[in-house]
């Protein structure tokens, strides 16, 4: 019986992977063979639609992206860190109000904010700027990071906080040498977790980025209408664009989820 | 720190105010940390929807400025009058609720069968998470042009491999355009699903189902009566959150059909009325719609996620 359910899980298992395999197949095909009917699996292996991918300029994008993830999540743990360990091991007066006032930002649709955020992009001139993105970024990511580091701080154990009271530390202090230690790989998770989140995001950057600061997932919508004969250039495209996340993502998967449900499974 | 304050207040006149002005210091620099996140939240998140608010109570079309001026509450009234922001909502319910029921039930299923013991569990744990791990425009683009594409796409290819040069070749996207982006969400979050119920199984305490199999339950029996009353509060969890998720879902309306065919959503429209149409009263008051949508489940959501966080402190 044991067997058969195993076997069940092998077969689902390869069954939602197979997408992803034949991505990478596709992009990995020349353009006539990605483009056939039945799908040729034995066609020889070329990286031609990854050379042409990097000859149509796609670093202006792909750094865009980095910035914009890398300057946000950076950001994110300036604000979080110090928060979260307000709301944690010094408790502050209705601690889980603050925590939920957070939550509650992140159950609000983006959508719902776009216009004004738009129009206050439109007369501070920061269309098409990467520093725009990266504020935006920013909060959306806040929330999340507050309840992770919340609950990783919440580890710290209340001795060692003591003993650096004691020792005369200030706040500062005592977050670089005692805190970040002991936190360390929950703040790895967290910037993974905010890192996958801004290079995912699509809305705010198709709406405020254009020529200048386009990010990488802008860049993919490029090739929306494109037909067949661009078919492994669209699937080496996606491939480069996912690697970062799917390298990030398998680094902190069970974190990931913590992250996306908000920190309330562990 | 207030019980001592107010033992100690009536037998020394004078020094409560210093007390009080030392606790009052102490509270400030206990919030102190917490204060920039906090204001940076209000100013970037909460702003913008009053924002918004406001605007959707105004005849604001970019296109014609000269125009612009109180409106009361017409952008409402057009929004459930308008035959597209009408269907819209419905495509936004329809596709939200089809979405996470479906992954709900596959990553159910799928978490029970990476709850037991097999060879290369990892390696099929991995793979089944890699979905989710897909840039969301590149999953979308690679849906519709390497799998349901009619001439070269994966899946006519698959049929004309079953069935030979006579296989049928649907014409998936314009045949049947909500299921197409319904079915690549639901291969995107049924992982997701997975994962937090696969968490929740994991968290369940084994001495019962131990206890349960020694006085002669049945699988069913363990799975019905002990197994699924545990999963209750994950199985909530990840169905309101994936609505929260997916109720905003832009990227894989935008990428397959580009709101064509019925499968306009609620973001996809506000985007179009905002961003093409420049009726920027509209597409606000279309907003608020979505954010009053949320909020109902929202409420749900926070009351699950509390019930989660006062599990933690007691335990």
């Amino acid at each position: 019986m044991n067997r058969i359910w195993g076997v069940v899980a092998w077969f689902a298992g390869l069954l939602f992977f197979a997408p992803v395999a034949w991505m990478v197949l596709t992009s990995l095909h020349s353009e006539p063979d990605a483009a056939t009917n039945p799908p040729s699996l034995a066609a020889p292996i070329t990286f031609d639609s990854y050379a042409g991918f990097f000859d149509s300029e796609p670093w202006p994008p792909l750094i865009n992206s980095l910035s914009a993830s890398i300057g946000s999540t950076v950001l994110v743990l300036l604000l979080a860190i110090p928060a979260a360990y307000a709301l944690s091991i010094k408790k502050v007066e209705k601690w889980s109000d603050v925590l939920f006032f957070f939550l509650s930002t992140k159950m609000l649709p983006v959508v719902a904010g776009l216009l004004p955020i738009y129009l206050v992009a439109q007369f501070t001139g920061m269309l098409d700027n990467i520093s725009f993105l990266v504020v935006l970024y920013t909060s959306m990511n806040l929330p999340i990071a507050v309840w992770l580091m919340r609950s990783f701080l919440a580890e710290v154990p209340v001795e060692i906080l003591e003993a650096a009271a004691l020792d005369g530390a200030g706040l500062v202090t005592t977050l670089r040498r005692v805190v970040a230690p002991v936190a360390m790989p929950g703040i790895a998770a967290t910037s993974l977790i905010c890192f996958i989140f801004s290079w995912n995001e699509l809305l705010f950057a198709r709406v405020l980025t254009g020529v200048v600061a386009g990010t990488a997932p802008v860049y993919l919508t490029g090739f929306v209408t494109s037909q067949g004969l661009f078919l492994a250039k669209v699937c080496a495209a996606a491939v480069v664009v996912s690697l970062p996340v799917l390298v990030a993502g398998f680094a902190a998967q069970d974190k990931l989820v913590q992250g996306l449900s908000l920190g309330a499974v562990k | 720190m207030t019980a001592v304050r107010e033992v100690a207040a009536p037998a020394e006149p004078r020094p409560p105010t210093r007390t009080r002005q030392v606790n009052a210091a102490a509270r400030w620099a206990r919030r102190a940390p917490l204060l920039p996140a906090l204001i940076f939240t209000i100013v970037v998140t909460q702003l913008p929807f009053v924002a918004t608010l406001i605007i959707s109570l105004m005849r604001w079309n970019s296109l014609d400025p000269a125009n612009r001026g109180f409106a009361g509450i017409d952008n409402y009234t057009a929004v459930f009058t308008d035959p597209d922001l009408r269907s819209a909502i419905g495509t936004t319910v329809v596709l939200t609720a089809t979405v996470v029921l479906v992954s709900l039930l596959l990553g159910l299923g799928l978490a029970l069968l990476l709850d037991r013991k097999f060879a290369g569990r990892g390696l099929v744990r991995t793979m089944l998470i890699a979905p989710f791990l897909v840039v969301p425009v590149a999953a979308a683009l690679l849906w519709k042009h390497a799998l349901y594409n009619p001439e070269y796409g994966l899946f006519n290819g698959v049929l004309t491999w079953l069935f030979g040069a006579d296989a049928p070749q649907p014409e998936w996207i314009s045949g049947m355009p909500l299921l197409a982006v319904e079915a690549s969400l639901v291969w995107q979050w049924t992982p997701f699903m997975m994962l937090i119920l696969l968490a929740g199984l994991q968290s369940r305490p084994q001495d019962a189902v131990e206890a349960a199999r020694i006085d002669g339950a049945t699988a069913w029996q363990v799975f019905r009566y002990l197994t699924l009353p545990h999963l209750r509060q994950y199985l909530e969890l990840g169905a309101l959150l994936g609505s929260i998720y997916v109720v905003q879902n832009f990227d894989a309306v935008f990428t397959i059909t580009s709101g064509g065919l019925g499968t306009a959503n609620l973001p996809y429209t506000i985007y179009q009325t905002f961003y093409q149409a420049h009726d920027y009263g509209q597409a606000s008051a279309a907003g608020v719609v979505v954010v009053i949508g949320s909020i109902i489940i929202a409420t749900f959501a926070l009351r699950v996620v509390s019930s989660l966080l006062r599990e933690e402190v007691r335990g």
